[in-house]
């Protein structure tokens, strides 16, 4: 038998997902800086949960356990969760969104690399859904009162002194009222919830993903593909509906640092299981999931739509990776045409 | 000059651990207590045995003779006696004996009466068939016959690379050979140039052998021919596979399934030439090469190594440490792990190399591919390898060739760079072989169809022979009673004339014939009118008969 290569390059599932959420460092710390240390209490939780979940999955499926719990999937998936949540949740959502994550959406469908469906943004869609209200309620900047927000997440909760509506929110209730509506450009300088430009605080947390991001390109994890497809759509659709009317949609930098969408560009739809895996399919992806989320910030129901927009493209993943295979070694050309 | 490099895609950079090993100049290693000489020494062909066990022969004496166009002759790599013709452990993946000469030598190490050959005054082919019975094979580890690469092709050779790339980590004897004989590999790849009718030679030497780089720049000065380039190529496993050199070299790629000659290039490993130079100027078979001892050893080197040479009596040369626990033939991303000592040195081991536990550790557990993309990334084939590997587990054989499994070149890249620890080329070697076992039985099946099919057929004919006789019969015996008939009355005897009594009419007429029998015998006394009756008669039918004979062929 031949078992050759017999060297291997020093490399895990295990140093991939830790290099992931080192990357998720510099954006977290922005997150406590400028909204609480909430989030810290959330990461706790959700990770816990997942570890649990995971491990009793494993027991259950009979897979080997030390293996499988170190393999650092479920603390990433854990802490997208903790991340994409409002960090004020009450302790008990986002404790069922991480175990629907990691029951249904990982271990059900087959556990560690299986999986269509990105977990975490099954977690929040699902959560969304159904508890819309308390998946709305986020943190307000410099309202970072400890204690408050610990009762916000254990109860009682008293929420009016230090939640806020999110810029996504606010934008959507300006919009919603026509009377206000013309004033777009000029409420996003000034208003106290639009910081400079995506948001007060956000931007920052969007500048700390953005850092992360790229050393994960630098270290190899993923490719530039889909985080520049995905804010490059964005981008591009958003400027392209400003020049037609600045009057009823947001500006492009506003699309880029708000929300969700440096962290769905660089941690969220660059996950490789659920998401398309060849260089022209990682664009088409991205993209897709950009403009998804763009109609439904838009024009859709909820405030930020990329869970939704992530899980439908996860759906065409499959397809996209078939008709995008890139030609193979020597089967470029016609055979025998000079090059 | 050539005016920019090109890139492969994919690639790795293994440690290339070449120092242990290059440093020291090649060696000439001791005598042998014995020999075993396999007797398929390139690549799919086994040469024909010429000598008997007792014989007596002489070094460089051909032992066994080249058969089949991808055959080489096989010769003695030092004089002494053949003890036998025995099946041997080869180094081959499928561990399988083969049949191999044993021989014991004398210790004279005597040659046999070495001549020049004057290959400027002959035709190519006559040269090529003279390095087939030098048996020169390639020497960069598949062993294909040189004298076969260098044949016209399709569009003759323009291009001719000399593979000096040696991309494999640990080992070193391409660079030591180029350090050491760089004018003998010139005047080897001169002598190609000639056969093959090149234009250009280019030598590619990936730009971690400055030295050997050097050295063999100085010897295109000595030599002083025009258009022989030595190009520095990008130090990046595999840039010293055949297909990615030439990629690297001159823009083109070679498919699966295509040969350099169809783009007008063509490949050699630089030992080849260095061998294919013994041969032609010295009169010198190919009975020895030079070959890297390296890994968890105390004295790695290179060392000259006669042909047939046991692994287990190189080994004292190197010094292996205690904790050596398996030997590879050839580097550790395409090696063959050994399974017995007692293998021999052939044309194409290249490096035995001494792993060890901390050395090439056990891989830890496979874990389920994450579809991280790595190894698509630095697959030199731009294939997909976690699909392929997808496929060949699920033994989805048919999507895998769809995914251009064979295009696969075994280099191992993916599998070196795989985060879940994946063996992908274990997979893909293994779909390949059961594709290939597949192919095999249905071929088979096909032949036994084919033959059940014959037999049905045949079984129908004689069914049908049988019927026509038994036919045949009946009809003799109305015949009887007619030509009864037509002697007592002299009726005229009705024509019969439809079609299905003309088809009895002509299984009759098959049977007669085979019988040679042209008529009834009871007419054979019949008097001349009533012959000249039953002629009439006959005459009729065979009208018919022709008649019949469209929809007779139409039955049929
Ligand atoms: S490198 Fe391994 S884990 Fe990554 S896609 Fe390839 S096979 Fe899957
Ligand atoms: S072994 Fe095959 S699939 Fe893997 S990298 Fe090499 S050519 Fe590509």
């Amino acid at each position: 038998m031949n078992n050759s290569p017999y060297s291997l390059k020093p490399a895990s599932v295990q140093s991939v997902m830790l290099r992931v959420l080192c990357a998720l460092l510099p954006g977290i710390a922005a997150y406590v800086w400028f909204f609480g240390a909430a989030i810290l209490v959330q990461i706790a939780l959700t990770s816990v949960t997942a570890l649990a979940a995971e491990a009793a999955m494993l027991a259950l499926r009979g897979k080997p356990m030390r293996q499988f719990l170190t393999d650092g999937s479920a603390l990433v998936t854990a802490w997208l969760i903790a991340l994409t949540f409002p960090s004020i949740a009450p302790w008990w959502l986002t404790m069922l969104g991480t175990l629907l994550a990691i029951i249904v959406a990982k271990h059900l469908y087959g556990g560690l690399g299986q999986n269509p469906f990105n977990p975490a943004m099954v977690a929040f869609a699902l959560m969304i859904v159904a508890y819309p209200q308390l998946m709305s309620q986020w943190p307000a900047v410099g309202a970072a009162d400890f204690a408050a927000q610990l009762n916000a997440i254990f109860g009682p909760r008293q929420l009016d002194a230090i939640t806020m509506a999110t810029p996504l929110d606010a934008l959507r209730t300006v919009l919603r009222d026509p009377e206000q509506r013309a004033a777009i450009a000029g409420l996003l300088g000034s208003h106290a919830t639009f910081g400079n430009i995506g948001g007060k605080g956000w931007e920052w947390v969007a500048v700390g993903y953005l850092a992360g991001g790229l050393w994960l390109i630098q270290q190899r994890i993923i490719t530039w593909h889909m985080p520049v497809a995905f804010l490059a759509t964005l981008f591009a659709v958003a400027g392209l509906f400003t020049l037609i009317d600045a009057t009823q949609f947001a500006p492009p930098l506003f699309h880029l640092l708000t929300g969700g969408a440096m962290l769905g560009a660089f941690f969220i739809v660059t996950d490789p299981v659920s998401g398309a895996t060849t260089p022209k399919g990682k664009l088409i992806f991205a993209a897709g999931v950009a403009l998804l989320t763009w109609i439904i910030r838009s024009f859709g129901a909820y405030p930020d739509g990329i869970a939704f927009a992530v899980l439908l493209m996860n759906i065409a993943a499959p397809l996209i990776d078939m008709y995008t295979q890139p030609p193979v070694f020597g089967h470029k050309r016609k055979e025998g045409e000079p090059r | 000059m050539i005016a920019r490099l090109f890139k492969f895609k994919g690639g790795v950079k293994p440690a290339s651990h070449k120092d242990e090993s290059a440093a020291a100049p090649i060696r000439v290693a001791p005598l042998p207590s014995h020999l075993i000489i396999p007797l398929r020494q390139s690549a799919r062909a086994m040469a024909r045995c010429l000598v008997q066990p007792g014989q007596t022969v002489l070094k460089g004496e051909m032992i066994a003779a080249a058969e089949g166009p991808l055959c080489t002759a096989v010769h003695a790599p030092t004089s002494g006696t053949v003890r036998a013709i025995a099946p041997q452990p080869v180094p081959h993946p499928s561990g399988l004996p083969a049949p191999s000469v044993i021989l014991d030598p004398d210790g004279q190490d005597r040659w046999i009466e070495r001549q020049p050959f004057d290959y400027r005054s002959v035709p190519a082919q006559e040269t090529r068939t003279y390095l087939r019975d030098c048996g020169v094979v390639g020497l960069g580890g598949a062993g294909f016959p040189s004298h076969v690469k260098l044949g016209p092709g399709e569009k003759g050779i323009e291009t001719l690379i000399l593979n000096g790339a040696e991309c494999e980590p640990w080992i070193t004897c391409d660079d030591r050979l180029m350090r050491e004989r760089a004018d003998g590999i010139l005047a080897g790849a001169s002598i190609m140039r000639h056969i093959a009718g090149a234009r250009r030679i280019l030598v590619g030497i990936e730009d971690n052998k400055p030295q050997a780089i050097e050295s063999m720049r100085a010897a295109v000065q000595r030599l002083g021919e025009a258009d022989i380039e030595v190009v520095a190529v990008p130090t990046r496993y595999p840039a010293g596979g055949e297909k990615q050199l030439i990629r690297v070299l001159t823009g083109i790629e070679i498919p699966y399934g295509k040969l350099g000659t169809h783009f007008g290039v063509q490949c050699f490993n630089v030992g080849s030439a260095h061998a294919i130079y013994r041969a032609v100027a010295h009169g010198e078979p190919l009975v020895s090469r030079v070959l890297t001892l390296s890994g968890n050893m105390t004295h790695p080197g290179n060392f000259e190594v006669l042909i047939g040479t046991p692994i287990r009596e190189l080994l004292p040369l190197a010094a292996p440490r205690a904790d050596t626990d398996r030997y590879l033939m050839g580097g550790p991303m395409m090696g063959v792990a050994l399974l017995s000592l007692d293998t021999p040195v052939i044309k194409g081991t290249n490096c035995i190399l001494a792993g060890s536990p901390t050395l090439f550790p056990p891989p830890p557990p496979e874990m389920p591919c994450i579809r991280c993309g790595e190894c698509a990334k630095v697959c030199p084939a731009e294939l997909q390898p976690f699909e392929l590997y997808w496929f060949s587990r699920a033994r989805i054989f048919g999507k895998a060739q769809d995914y251009s499994l064979f295009d696969c070149i075994e280099c191992g890249c993916c599998s070196y760079v795989c985060p879940s620890r994946i063996p992908l080329v274990d997979y893909f070697r293994f779909a390949k072989g059961e594709i290939w076992a597949r192919e095999k039985e249905k071929a088979a099946a096909d032949i036994a169809r084919e033959r059940y099919e014959l037999r049905l057929a045949r079984e129908e004919r004689e069914k049908e022979e049988k019927a026509a006789k038994l036919a045949a019969k009946t009809e003799a015996g109305r015949q009887k009673a007619a030509a009864a008939l037509a002697e007592a009355a002299k009726p005229a005897a009705t024509p019969e004339e439809d079609a299905k009594k003309a088809l009895i009419a002509a299984a009759l007429e098959r049977a007669r014939a085979q019988k040679e029998q042209v008529h009834p015998e009871n007419v054979s006394d019949l008097t001349p009118e009533q012959q000249a009756e039953v002629a009439a008669i006959e005459g009729r039918r065979a009208e018919i008969r022709e008649m019949a004979k469209p929809h007779l062929r139409q039955d049929d």
